[in-house]
């Protein structure tokens, strides 16, 4: 047992030793801060954990309130899923980088669509010029998405789809590839991020307004407790926000209280929420600051057992657990001698692995410059390859709990996210405090005091604002073909001359019958699917049903 | 007296990456600059609509989605065929050096890539305004 008045007492003589000391030799700085900004002691030691209550707080892993991991032997059992996120050019091209990374020992995919398929626009609409098949792979149609997954067994992959405010067409999509392939959507697994509230905050491919889009998402919700019982119906994510400037506190405030918006609005629709919480999956960063990183995912798993059975009274323990993806940060990421970027990515990996994730995805060294090349995904999957093979980090579960520093950053991030959660509830909810812009502001502001404290050198970036040095401009980026776009086209006119045009209308007169009423939309959206309905048919269809949002825009 | 320079931070394309136009348009605004920002999804025609309407010196543009080859040299066209051919036009985001000069040739001011201190795009306007403030 710890003499907490003995260990007091020495303490202070301790301090005021070291205190004096200091006068001649003081330490590099004045204020020492975390990777967010929070305020770092000299020492950390059980005073600092006088009220902690080990069972309460962090029990076993497995159990309540999964402090420690949501299994009782975490990567012991089976190693976090590998996934990288891919995708650019054609269908045929992704294809191809898929089946490039299973080989290479990846355990699940993640596409990345490119802009005009986030945002429900076909490749042959206006606003996609330039665009088509940049940042991700151009999809149409269910045509495209047979391409996408050819050779590729779906009921023995998981797919992650990032994928939001069109969620619903492309996980529409998925399930009519499957069922062509013979695969009937009860064995299908896999994520659609389907997250439409940090659109609005950080992210921007939104389409719809608040309500609507909140309808389509309990619907899926509602449509896969059903029929696909084993996928993610929701990613609700935490790293675009971040990516904006958010601290991690922030990160880990804004994303809980996204979650309850969607618990509350699925209750509001009439479901049950042990039926879907179950399946509500999370996304979180990595950054630098390796033991905040930590902290805070260790924290936000307390924070969210708590929210589920005390303030929403869930009673499966599968409804408690935050289950959730990592991805290291691409703001973290220089253009500034690249090579570093490989370091960078390795420290958010570990913290991501301490933090107990159930997925990674690790950034490629290139990503600060272009789309990553071949080998550069190689790298950073290798990375995790280390992490999971040689690092030992992975042979036991939750090693970092018990530090004195570990612990108080994680009940620190706990706190000020309570706190925060609070002030948003206060507002209304999240959705209320994106329409006043609460959230975007706090998180704006982070972001400025973060490039002021870059500038004013107070936070050193390696290569960036020190020890930098003159450099040639990097060479090997990818490029995206630029006949991509018109390929696209092409194959898009192909398909609208060849298809059933009587099934096509009279599927998305369906849908439009089923958007103005209250009908669940998943069974509509499967059929214009199935007729080979173009994406952008179908969206255009729920804008004119639904209209658009329309953000009020500040900085 | 001077008058405050006028500056349209805008983002064409289809890309939601607006940390670095916010970051950018409240610097110039901490620098004593007027600063507009258009939002997310801006076609050339919005923005240039908007620049002309606010009558602003200077178009900073902000991408990330690799449409800036596109992108870019059009709303330079379009100031032009509108007579603003006075108006400032640079860029930022994620854009490869190779394509730097393509962009030049066309108009656009400068490229500024991630990393960039958002002083030296203040230096930057000061130094290249081509309407006079007075």
């Amino acid at each position: 047992m710890v003499d907490f008045e003995k260990l007091e007492q020495d303490f202070n003589v301790w301090k005021a030793r070291v205190e004096k000391a200091n006068e001649k030799y003081p330490e590099r700085k004045k204020q020492f801060v975390t990777g967010s900004n929070a305020p770092v002691d000299r020492v950390y030691t059980p005073l600092d954990q006088v009220d902690s209550d080990y069972s309460r707080q962090l029990g076993l892993p497995g159990e309540f309130p999964y402090t420690r991991g949501v299994q009782p032997t975490m990567y012991r059992g089976r190693l976090w899923t590998m996934r990288q996120y891919a995708g650019f050019g054609t269908a045929e091209e992704s294809n191809a980088r898929y089946k490039y990374l299973l080989e290479q020992g990846q355990t699940g995919l993640s596409v990345a669509f490119d802009l005009p398929t986030q945002i429900g626009y076909d490749s042959d609409h206006p606003l996609s010029e330039g665009e088509v098949g940049k940042v991700g792979v151009a999809i149409d149609s269910l045509a495209d998405m047979e391409v996408l997954f050819g050779g590729i067994p779906l009921d023995k992959v998981s797919t992650s789809m990032t994928i939001n405010a069109p969620a619903a067409v492309l996980l529409a999509m998925y399930i009519v590839v499957a069922e062509k392939q013979g695969v009937g959507a009860e064995a299908l697994n896999g994520t659609i991020q389907n997250d439409i509230l940090k659109e609005y905050i950080a992210r921007g491919t939104y389409i719809f307004p608040p309500a609507p889009s909140m309808r389509l998402i309990t619907d899926i919700f509602e449509y896969c407790s059903k029929h696909v019982p084993n996928w993610n119906t929701i990613s609700i994510s935490g790293y675009h926000i971040r990516e904006a400037g958010a601290t991690a506190v922030q990160e880990v405030a804004f994303t809980l209280a996204d979650g309850i918006a969607y618990v509350e609005a699925a209750i509001r629709a009439g479901l049950d929420v042990d039926e879907f919480a179950p399946r509500l999956s999370f996304f979180f960063n990595a950054h630098n600051d390796l033991f905040e990183e930590v902290a805070k995912f260790r924290a936000a798993r307390r924070v969210w057992a708590h929210i589920m059975r005390d303030r929403f009274g869930a009673k499966n323990p599968k409804s408690w657990m935050l289950r959730f993806h990592t991805q290291t940060g691409g703001s973290t990421l220089t253009a500034q001698q690249p090579d570093n970027n490989i370091i960078r990515v390795t420290l958010q990996a570990l913290a991501a692995v301490l933090g107990g994730t159930q997925s990674l995805h690790t950034n490629s060294r290139d990503e600060a410059l272009a789309l990553p090349t071949e080998e550069a995904v190689r790298i950073a999957l290798r990375t995790q390859q280390i992490i999971a093979y040689e690092s030992g980090a992975a042979e036991t579960v939750d090693p970092l709990a018990g530090s004195y520093y570990v612990e108080s950053l994680t009940d620190r991030i706990e706190k000020e996210a309570l706190q925060y959660i609070k002030r948003i509830d206060d507002l209304g909810g999240a959705v209320k405090a994106i329409e006043q812009g609460y959230i975007q502001q706090e998180i704006q502001d982070s972001a400025y005091a973060w490039q002021m404290d870059v500038e004013k050198n107070e936070r050193i970036i390696v290569g960036l604002n020190k020890f930098q040095v003159k450099e040639n401009p990097p060479k090997g980026l990818l490029r995206v073909d630029p006949a991509v776009g018109e390929h696209q086209r092409q194959k898009l006119a192909s398909l609208k001359a060849n298809r059933n045009q009587n099934n096509v209308d009279s599927a998305l007169a369906s849908l439009r019958k089923a958007a103005s009423g209250a009908d669940n939309l998943m069974p509509p959206i499967l059929e214009a699917v199935r007729a080979y309905a173009t994406l952008g048919e179908i969206c255009g269809v729920l804008r004119e049903e639904f209209g658009e949002y329309k953000p009020n825009v500040m900085f | 007296m001077e008058r405050k320079i006028r500056v349209l931070v805008a983002k064409p394309g289809l890309d939601g990456h607006d940390r670095g136009a916010k970051v950018i348009a409240r610097a110039l605004r901490d620098a004593g600059m007027e600063v507009i920002y258009t939002g997310l999804r801006q076609t050339p025609e919005q923005i240039v609509s908007a620049a002309i309407q606010e009558d602003v010196d200077v178009v900073a543009l902000s991408i990330l989605s690799g449409a800036h080859n596109h992108l870019f040299p059009r709303v330079v066209e379009l100031l032009r065929e509108r007579g603003a051919d006075d108006v400032l036009v640079f860029g930022g985001g994620v854009i490869p050096e190779e394509d730097i000069p393509f962009l030049k040739s066309k108009g656009i001011a400068e490229i500024f890539g991630p990393g960039t201190p958002t002083s030296k795009t203040i230096e930057f306007i000061r130094a290249n305004l081509k309407r006079p403030l007075n």
